[in-house]
């Protein structure tokens, strides 16, 4: 919370066992580390922007997680909050990020020249090709402490700088707080529009406070980029079209992501980014790129055949419905998309997209002809 | 340390005393001297209260109304004793805009301190919903002397049900929206102990919300005791809904005639019920179990929030004087579809729910009707207010029925002024 470290000076007064969380019932990343120890370590030390080590871990707290899904159960209120708070942050990003240590370095590749092939993924089967990825200003708390008056000026900056693009990237800010009912409709229809979020995944770390204060979208005219402003990020941006044609999607994306972190150096607020961490955003989950690259695909027969997990875990990729996240798939069409953000480039994780779904599809056409898929299926990636 | 501390902050005079420091005392923040509070500073100086001030033109509730820019920059760079801010206090307020026919409070306090240090923007709210109490000038009367209580019993062809609950806080502890989870351990300790001494009708047992057992738990809903993690976001966006289930419990008497919630929205809240119509002996039962329970806590050295101007003070303001809502659950088939219950309900001072609490409907006939006002009458005018009240619905009850006409009644005096 800002403007006041709320509790933690007065909290010290207590001892650690009697502060230290009830985590017994508790499956998350966050529940798995803090050890009392670690707690004891860190309870005294906060960001310079005030956040503690109880605002980090107050939404793994609040949500035990489930026995099967993972959650991680922290988040960063502030760039700092990763160098602070490292002896709960590294082993918790070790855990999420397939063993990533505190040495590794992540490398950044933004060049879309660099991906091979991609822009024939077949349409038949292939319905959507979609690439996002979140960005944070420096100079500014993240969504779960900013205040009010910070968040504008991250509205402001974000508005100034996308309504400076042209070409391909000329649009319009819609700002949640005054959208007509008609835009609504048009941006409900479109698949752009955010919510208010009720995940009290996200709630319980304060990211809703204030909610629409701040919070918009912009697109472009053509309907082809889309960046969310004060989600649970400060920028969400995201490039999208029907069809298969990933190679495009991507080259759009990287071109529009670097034109927009032009415009914020300029203005001395580049993102939030390190040699080790990658892009800095709020949850440890989406270090690294921070990329989430993915199609809607028709995989109705691969999708019930026995080794389908198997052939996804070995590809890097992830299925998840046609809502996004924890929701269900709907008549054989899955969202899928890359698992990894830390630790390999972009044009790494979206190359596993094109590679694996291009698979993915020859294998359901094997599948309708009646044929075996057993030679198809590749080694780990 | 932990028990010099509580020495130090508890008692009576050192509450009046830190609080009447008000203004920016950091008695907490002085222990730590670093970085955070140079950022701290500066980012003050980049955003100026006009930054901050949130957007409440859609917004109708009390905090609403009260909060002018001025308020706001002279208040938000200020600190409770505990660190509590008054963006803290707002927050619920700014994320729950509200209802055009329903105005809620919007806002809670963090800690008794809250009161003093935040009252530009608390006096007005109290006003707002108090029905222009002023804490300034006005004082609030407690008695809990259930022997005044005249004509308590009524009639059970009608009343199914009578209950009187309050909350009572902890002093020199934080509320639920600030407390921190050893605080709320420690309420949770000093309570439990506390009601470990009760003895008689009201000898009893406390279950912990977190290691309950599943009968135990069926049991307490079969009861209509059990309450809930909150979902109503004006609780969550209040921070009140922290680290459940964590030192939150029910505590009841074996006849299961008097009952105690700990850790939920206020450090206690404290129930009497009983079926049928017998108020008086409900409202005794209350009286008697809350002072045995002020004087065992006494016994350890800790004792209630109280003053003089604001009675007993609980997290939301709507709460404050008396905390009591005292009511019933009551059949009003005919008077309930007449065109005047409304205005005969608004005359007595008395509200309607349905029999599901608060924001639910009525089923059937039957409705629970309490006590409107909190703050500038005293537990037992208010009890004798909701007695006289019920027995004067069931009368009008009872005249319909035999096809004779009722009367509204006067409107009854507010406190006096």
């Amino acid at each position: 919370m800002p403007f006041g470290n709320t509790h933690n000076n007065f909290k010290l007064n207590y001892t650690v066992d009697d502060e230290y969380p009830d985590l017994s019932k508790h499956n998350n990343h966050m529940a798995k580390v803090l050890t009392k120890e670690v707690y004891g370590k860190l309870r005294d030390k906060q960001t310079p922007s005030g956040y503690t080590l109880d605002d980090v871990i107050q939404t793994g707290i609040d949500n035990p997680g489930h026995p099967f899904i993972m959650t991680v159960g922290c988040v960063a209120g502030d760039e700092e909050s990763y160098e602070v708070f490292k002896d709960l942050l590294d082993p918790v990003i070790s855990d999420r990020h397939g063993g990533y240590k505190p040495t590794d370095k992540h490398k950044t590749d933004l060049n879309f020249e660099n991906l091979k092939g991609g822009d024939d993924l077949d349409p038949n089967y292939v319905l959507s090709s979609r690439v996002r990825t979140g960005r944070s200003i420096k100079g500014y708390t993240l969504p779960p402490h900013n205040s009010r008056g910070e968040r504008r000026a991250i509205e402001k900056l974000s508005i100034e700088a996308l309504t400076s693009l042209d070409g391909e990237f000329k649009g319009k800010y819609y700002p949640l707080k005054s959208m007509t009912d008609a835009e609504q409709e048009q941006l409900i229809n479109d698949h752009f529009l955010f919510d208010k979020p009720v995940s009290p995944l996200l709630t319980c770390a304060g990211m809703a406070r204030d909610w629409p204060d701040a919070r918009g979208i912009w697109h472009n005219d053509n309907k082809t980029f889309l960046v969310w402003v004060n989600e649970e990020d400060h920028l969400r941006v995201i490039s999208m079209q029907k069809g298969g044609n990933m190679r495009e999607v991507f080259r759009r994306f990287c071109v529009g992501l670097q034109k927009i972190e032009e415009i914020f150096k300029k203005h001395n607020h580049g993102f939030m980014w390190n040699e080790h961490l990658g892009y800095i955003l709020t949850c440890p989950s989406n270090l690294g790129t921070g990329l989430r690259g993915g199609v809607h695909v028709k995989l109705p027969k691969l999708s019930t055949h026995p080794k389908f997990e198997e052939i996804l875990t070995r590809l890097r990729l992830q299925k998840r419905g046609t809502g996004g996240v924890d929701t269900a798939s709907v008549g054989g069409v899955f969202d899928i998309s890359n698992a990894d953000r830390l630790g390999s480039s972009e044009v790494d994780q979206v190359q596993l997209v094109v590679d694996g779904v291009k698979l993915m599809v020859e294998m359901e056409k094997k599948l309708e002809k009646g044929e075996a898929i057993d030679s198809m299926i590749p080694a780990q990636k | 340390m932990s028990n010099s501390f509580r020495r130090l902050v508890s008692g009576r005079n050192t509450m009046a005393l830190l609080a009447s420091l008000g203004a920016g005392t950091m008695a907490g923040g002085l222990l730590l001297h670093d970085n955070s509070s140079l950022a701290a500073e500066t980012k003050t100086k980049l955003y100026p209260p006009s930054a901050d001030f949130p957007d409440l033109r859609k917004h109708n509730n009390c905090m609403a109304s009260a909060l002018t820019p001025a308020v706001y920059a002279k208040l938000r760079d200020k600190l409770t004793p505990n660190n509590w801010t008054l963006d803290q206090c707002i927050q619920t307020g700014v994320d729950n805009p509200g209802h055009p026919f329903i105005k809620t409070v919007g806002c809670v306090a963090g800690d008794e301190e809250s009161y003093e240090v935040f009252a530009e923007l608390f006096d007005p709210v109290i006003k707002d919903r108090h029905n222009g109490y002023n804490p300034r000038t006005m004082t609030h009367p407690t008695d809990l002397d259930a022997s005044k209580i005249t004509n308590g019993v009524f009639d059970d062809n009608y009343v199914l049900s009578s209950r009187v609950r309050t909350g009572r806080s902890i002093r020199g502890l934080s509320l639920p929206p600030a407390c921190s989870r050893a605080e709320r351990r420690e309420v949770e300790r000093v309570v439990v102990t506390a009601l470990a001494g009760l003895k008689g009708e009201l000898t009893g047992r406390y279950y912990s919300l977190g290691d309950m057992t599943e009968k135990e738990q069926q049991q307490l809903i079969d009861d209509h005791f059990l309450f809930d993690k909150p979902v109503s976001p004006l609780l969550t966006c209040a921070f009140m809904a922290r680290d459940w289930p964590d030192a939150r419990g029910i505590w009841h008497n074996n006849e299961k005639t008097f009952l105690i919630w700990v850790n939920e929205e206020d450090h206690t809240r404290v129930i009497s019920m009983e079926k049928g119509g017998n108020m008086k002996r409900v409202f005794e039962r209350f009286c008697s179990g809350l002072k045995q329970v002020e004087h065992l806590i006494q016994e350890r050295g800790w004792e209630f929030m109280w003053n003089e101007r604001l009675g007993y003070i609980l997290t939301c303001p709507s709460n404050l004087g008396t905390g009591l809502r005292a009511g019933v659950h009551v059949r009003l088939p005919k008077l309930s579809k007449d065109p005047r219950f409304s205005k005969i309900l608004d005359n007595l001072r008395l509200q309607k729910r349905g029999t599901g609490g608060v924001d639910t409907a009525a089923t059937g006939d039957t409705f629970d009707i309490s006590n409107l006002d909190r703050l500038g009458k005293s537990e037992v005018e208010l009890v004798q207010l909701v007695v006289d009240g019920v027995n004067y619905l069931i009368e009008c009850e009872k005249k319909l029925e035999k096809g004779q006409d009722i009367k509204v009644p006067a409107p009854l005096v507010q406190f006096k002024k």
